[in-house]
């Protein structure tokens, strides 16, 4: 995957660096959560993705939870309101590598029904291109 | 014979302090053998009734939540308290997908995922002068 890092993670002013680091390629927005999707954490993300969707012009987003395992329904909002900022362009919305205990959470709130779930980053990172361009 | 053991934490309403709030009720129950499913059920009822303090009770401002636990028997029983502002609508608070603070895209999932976790779920509130959650969960082997 070409991907175009963003050097954030080694601003140490920026907080929300300690919460998620953040990819951007063919306007696909990744973000890799690197601890707990609770409310106290949201509040950072929402503020750097948003910042991201619009400078970056961002279509789709991706959600890595390869390193989170846990999510509460500050989470689900997270998500929902990062949905509604793209699906008016056409975008959407992707969850990957999602363990039991959070894809639970998902399962319950019906989450799935608006969102796709891929088994890896990458998967989800090619298929969204894929989509794009068919 | 029955076994009881309790535990009682004041801690800040400060949204670092979710993660702790609930963590801390994991390694409490853990002396009941609870699965990995059951402690993700709590952790995820406590997330959800500490954060509904910081948000809801003291709306952001500075307060205290008073959280306890006690185990009897096989059961995990979570008190968790705010002195904020308190719920005029207890019923309607707990109506799948309400929120009063759709600005701060809140799902309106929180009081469902307690119900949904945890085997019982009683909430008191008084207005102005706060709110109590009482959870109970039941962990079998």
């Amino acid at each position: 995957m070409k991907t175009e890092s963003i050097k954030q993670k080694f601003d140490p002013e920026d907080e929300s660096s300690k919460y998620a680091e953040y990819e951007v390629a063919s306007h696909c927005l990744i973000i890799h959560l690197k601890r707990e999707l609770d409310h106290h954490c949201v509040l950072y993300i929402r503020e750097r993705s948003d910042y991201l969707i619009n400078k970056r012009r961002i279509k789709n987003i991706i959600f890595d939870f390869s390193n989170s395992h846990f999510m509460d329904s500050s989470g689900i909002g997270v998500i929902m309101g990062r949905y509604k900022k793209v699906i008016f362009t056409g975008g959407s919305v992707a969850v990957a590598d999602v363990d039991d205990t959070v894809n639970r959470i998902f399962e319950l709130s019906g989450l799935y029904k608006i969102i796709r779930k891929y088994n890896t980053t990458k998967e989800a990172f090619d298929d969204l291109k894929q989509m794009d361009y068919s | 014979m029955n076994h009881t053991n309790e535990m009682f934490l004041v801690f800040d309403s400060d949204s670092k302090n979710e993660s702790f709030a609930r963590t801390v009720v994991a390694a409490f129950v853990s002396q009941l053998d609870p699965t990995m499913e059951e402690i993700a059920d709590i952790k995820t009822a406590v997330s959800e009734a500490v954060t509904n303090c910081i948000i809801h009770g003291y709306d952001n401002q500075e307060g205290k939540i008073e959280m306890g636990c006690k185990i009897h028997d096989d059961i995990i029983e979570i008190v968790i308290t705010d002195k904020g502002v308190g719920i005029e609508d207890v019923e309607q608070a707990m109506e799948p997908l309400y929120t009063s603070r759709p600005e701060l895209e809140r799902s309106g999932m929180g009081f469902s995922f307690m119900e949904a976790f945890m085997d019982k779920l009683e909430v008191v509130s008084e207005v102005g002068e706060g709110t109590t959650v009482k959870m109970e969960k039941a962990i079998k082997h």
